[in-house]
Parts: C-alpha cells; sequence; structure tokens
C-alpha cells in the first residue's frame, strides 16, 4: 500500500470521508482558539461539565423529531445557554465559584439528559448522543457547522480585547469599562456553541475533547497567547486528519481516534516540548550572563 | 477651585457592617492626599467606594467632571494572573485603554507613549518580558507605567509602596510628585509616616472613623495617631442599627 492510498485515497474516493473532514477542519478552527482561553483562565473542565449540560436539550430535540441532528442542536444550545448564563449569575451574584454553581448544573442536566434518551430510544441513540459519528454528515449539519464555526470566530475577534484583560487583571477591566461581565458571558455562550458543533462530530463526552487537547499541546510549544491560539488550531486539524486517517484504516470508531491521535500529540508535547517539557527540564541549556 | 471629590456622610462596608464610618469631607482638584491609619482602618474601602466598586451604605460620593471610570485605580492586592502568556509591552499598553476601548488599534503614537511610560518607570528593553518573569519591585513599576498611560486626572494609589525597596519608591515617588505638578488629583494610601510628612501636603487619618483630615502637620500630631490605634477594629455581628443612620432614613 503506497502513501497515497494511506493518505489521500480515502477522502478522493469517498465522500463521507471529505465531509468528515470538512467537518474537522470547521471545529478545529473555532474550537481550539476557545480552548486555549479555556485552559488560561483555568475553566478546562467548566468545559467538560458544560460538554455534559447540553444533554437534556439535545435529548429533548431527540424526542420530539428522531435523530435529526437540526432539532437536537437548538435544544442543546437552549440547554447550554441556560445553564452557562444560570451558573454564570449565581456565580456573579452570590459569590459562589463559577465551577461550584456548574457542577450542580451539569450534574442535574447530565442525569435529565440521560432519562430523557432512555425513555423513548434504543442503546444504539444513547451511544450516537454520546459519542457523535463524524462519518455521517448531511448538507444540514455540515452547514450547522460551518455556519457556528464562522459565528464563532467573527465574536471571538469582538471580545479579544475585553477577555484577554479579563483574564489578566479582572479588577483592572472592572475598574475602567463595564465590558468585563458581557465578554466573560458572551466567552461561555461561544464555548456552548463549539460544544454543540462537537457533539455532531464527536459525541458529547468527546466533544470537548477538540478544544482541550489542543490547547494544552499549544502550551508546550509557546509562551505568547497568539502563538498559543495558531499552534491550538494547527495540532486540532493534524489530529483531526490523522485521527479520520487511523479511523478509516483500522476500524476505529472516527470521534475516539481523533481524541486518541490528540492524546499522543499531548504526550509527546509534554515529553519534547521546548516550553517546559520534560527532556528540556532533564537537559537544560546553560544559563546566560544576564 | 471645585473639588474634585466630595465626599457627603459616606459610610462603606460590607454586609451592613461599616468598615468606613460618616466620613465627610472634600478632596480639591490637584490635591496630593495621604491617607494613613492602622490595619483595618477602612483605607482600601474607601479607595474602592471612590472606583464605584463598593457602593456606599449611606451618604454619597460626588465626583465633579468625571466619570468613576475616568480614574486611574491601583488595587493593593492586584488580581493579576501572573501566569497568563501576555508581555510587559501588551499588558501595559492596556493603560491606553480609554483612548484605544475594544476595538481601536494602539497605532504607532500609542507605542511611542508605551515606550515612553516604560522608559519613565525604568523598565526600557522589557517589552517583550512575560509579566510572570517580573519581581515584585518590576511588578510595580510595570504597575504605575500603565497608571502613566490612563492619563487619568484622579489617581488612586491604593498602598502602592510595600514590600519596595527604597531606590523604586523614590523613582515612584517622583512620578506621583510629577503627576501632582501635572494638576492631577493623587491619593494615596501609606504606612510610611516620615515618607509622608516629607512629600505629602494633606493627610487623612483614618481609623473607621475620619481622626483627623487637614494640613499634614496638623494631622500627624502623636495625640492624633494614639486616637487611631485606640479606635480598634470592631466587627460585632449582634451590633445595634446606627442611630446616625436610622435617624437619616426616617428623615428620608
Amino acid at each position: 500500500m503506497s502513501i497515497y492510498d494511506v493518505l489521500a485515497a480515502p477522502f478522493i474516493e469517498f465522500e463521507f470521508m471529505r465531509r468528515a473532514l470538512a467537518a474537522i477542519i470547521a471545529l478545529s478552527l473555532a474550537g481550539a482558539p476557545i480552548g486555549v482561553f479555556l485552559m488560561l483562565r483555568r475553566m478546562s473542565l467548566v468545559g467538560d461539565a458544560m460538554a455534559h449540560a447540553i444533554l437534556p436539550g439535545a435529548a429533548i430535540g431527540f424526542l420530539l423529531s428522531g435523530l435529526n441532528l437540526f432539532a437536537m442542536t437548538t435544544g442543546g444550545l437552549i440547554a447550554g445557554f441556560a445553564v452557562a448564563i444560570l451558573a454564570g449569575l449565581v456565580s456573579r451574584t452570590t459569590g459562589l465559584k463559577e465551577d461550584a454553581s456548574l457542577a450542580t448544573f451539569y450534574l442535574a442536566s447530565l442525569a435529565l439528559g440521560v432519562s430523557i434518551v432512555s425513555l423513548r430510544g434504543s442503546n444504539i441513540d444513547l451511544l450516537h448522543v454520546l459519542f457523535g459519528n463524524i462519518l455521517a454528515m448531511d448538507d444540514q449539519t455540515l452547514l450547522v457547522i460551518a455556519a457556528n464555526a464562522t459565528v464563532t470566530l467573527i465574536v471571538l475577534a469582538m471580545i479579544y480585547r475585553p477577555l484577554v484583560i479579563e483574564s489578566v487583571d479582572p479588577l483592572f477591566l472592572r475598574s475602567v469599562s463595564r465590558a468585563g461581565a458581557p465578554a466573560h458571558l458572551i466567552f461561555l455562550a461561544l464555548v456552548v456553541i463549539n460544544l454543540v458543533n462537537g457533539f455532531q462530530a464527536l459525541g458529547t463526552l468527546l466533544a470537548v475533547g477538540l478544544m482541550i487537547l489542543p490547547a494544552g499541546i499549544a502550551r508546550f510549544w509557546s509562551r505568547d497567547i497568539s502563538g498559543l491560539i495558531c499552534i491550538a488550531v494547527l495540532s486540532a486539524l493534524i489530529s483531526g486528519y490523522a485521527g479520520l486517517v487511523l479511523s478509516f484504516q483500522t476500524r476505529l470508531p472516527s470521534g475516539p481516534a481523533i481524541i486518541l491521535v490528540a492524546a499522543g500529540l499531548y504526550m509527546a508535547s509534554v515529553l519534547f516540548g521546548n516550553v517546559g517539557g520534560l527532556v528540556r527540564q532533564l537537559f537544560p541549556r546553560r544559563h546566560l550572563e544576564a | 477651585m471645585r473639588p474634585q471629590l466630595a465626599l457627603r456622610d459616606v459610610t462603606l462596608g460590607y454586609d451592613r457592617h461599616p468598615a468606613v464610618h460618616h466620613l465627610s469631607g472634600e478632596v480639591a482638584s490637584g490635591a496630593l492626599l495621604a491617607v494613613v491609619g492602622p490595619n483595618g482602618a477602612g483605607k482600601s474601602t474607601l479607595f474602592r467606594g471612590l472606583v464605584g466598586i463598593v457602593k456606599p451604605l449611606s451618604g454619597t460620593i460626588a465626583l465633579s467632571n468625571l466619570d468613576a471610570r475616568d480614574i486611574a485605580y491601583l488595587p493593593q492586592i492586584a488580581e493579576i494572573d501572573r501566569s497568563f502568556p501576555i508581555s510587559v509591552f501588551d499588558f501595559v499598553g492596556t493603560g491606553l485603554w480609554r483612548a484605544t476601548g475594544i476595538f481601536r488599534g494602539i497605532g504607532g503614537k500609542g507605542r511611542e507613549r508605551i515606550a515612553r511610560a516604560l522608559a519613565a518607570v525604568g523598565l526600557t528593553g522589557f517589552e517583550n518580558r512575560g509579566i510572570g518573569t517580573l519581581s515584585g519591585g518590576q511588578m510595580q513599576r510595570m504597575l504605575f507605567a500603565r497608571v502613566l498611560l490612563q492619563d487619568a486626572p484622579l489617581i488612586v494609589l491604593d498602598e502602592p509602596f510595600n514590600a519596595i525597596d527604597a531606590r523604586t519608591v523614590g523613582d515612584l515617588l517622583a512620578l506621583c510628585k510629577q503627576w501632582h505638578g501635572e494638576g492631577r488629583t493623587v491619593i494615596a494610601a501609606l504606612h510610611d509616616m516620615d515618607l509622608v510628612r516629607a512629600n505629602f501636603p494633606e493627610t487623612l487619618l483614618l481609623a473607621r472613623e475620619p481622626v483627623a483630615w487637614g494640613a499634614t502637620a496638623d494631622v500627624l500630631t502623636a495625640e492624633n495617631l494614639a486616637e487611631a490605634r485606640r479606635m480598634c477594629e470592631a466587627f460585632d455581628d449582634s451590633a445595634a442599627a446606627c442611630a446616625d443612620a436610622v435617624r437619616q432614613s426616617r428623615a428620608a
């Protein structure tokens, strides 16, 4: 088998592979920058929690109209926004830390979601909801993903400055502007949009993977936020492409294959990364004069 | 001259417990005012009230010709995430917020101003360093550079010289005097009485309630300082509602 057969042929021969690749590109472009901010704001696990929080909405969509991704997306968005905004408001108004208030909301949501799916669906439906299926993208789904990614990038560019300042020095932003709270809430909304996006492809359990893992990888290669974002997007693209190839050649399920490749890149970065990687720590270069 | 700031019977606090109790007075435009008092005297709370982070429990704080968001405020315990990957240049550049807002670029002129501010605090050459690599004194210099860029008519500094070496204090104090010379109003919370006597014409001695407010030499007397020490930090959960406040709310 030539290199061409392994790396390019699947995408040239099969339309569903091309669609999957297009979906992965859209997901990487929008999700990875969001993941970088989640990591820098120490909200990595918050993203994970939110991924579970969208489940009841998606499940209600599923209950009403079957395995229709458009209905499930709408439901997921509504549930995700509700939980994000409620948790944000509770922590902003009561002083309860955001992670604690979110944990409460997402556990309730997850329990509710699984219950709703079980009411009508089979185990296969539940599997689809939990792990997604990137190899079954129809036009409508692909368009929804691309539109969400576009909106994410535009809105992120608009709130970039207040979001960065709020992450570094929240008290300063509060003393010069009212933009902090709206930027924070809009950011949470973007997290939800991208989780729902990933939900189509990777399912509710792994959706956050294509956001957080690339951010973790980037941390070992750059000290600067623009560098972090570029490397995160790049590693998400590589993981997505390599994961699809791996899944095609070995018949592994596609979602887990993508996340496993990303995890492999992450391990390599932990070892060999030039910012705090283990090898660099074990064999430090000589210190400088000044 | 019109006062920059007028406090009318201001009480500030948390959960109904006052940290600053019935403070009245005016700060003239262009004043260089030191706020002194023991720990827990309410200095930080007063400053948070000035910039609008804490709302008064009663009384009013009136700013003339400026919005609370135009005050340059340097908090005592900065909530800065020093592990965030941002360079000294970009961090100081956030001081241009009033000029740039959310969208406008910094531009060549802004870059020049940032470079000049860094030079003024002695941090030239640190532009591309991450903020996590700075020492405590360098961090404080950087924060002063940001205050410099904010170009604010009223500058509020909460214990800016804590844990800072003498040379840095000298450099930063020179900046405060420069601001004073430019006609800006500067209010600073301080603990070093000798430094206050030598550099600040006006002083407010606070111990939850104002002990004295006026020319520094009249305020920092032995009796006043002893009085301030006596007024201990009281936080009594079962304290009765303040009689003054009750009278006022009935009148209102």
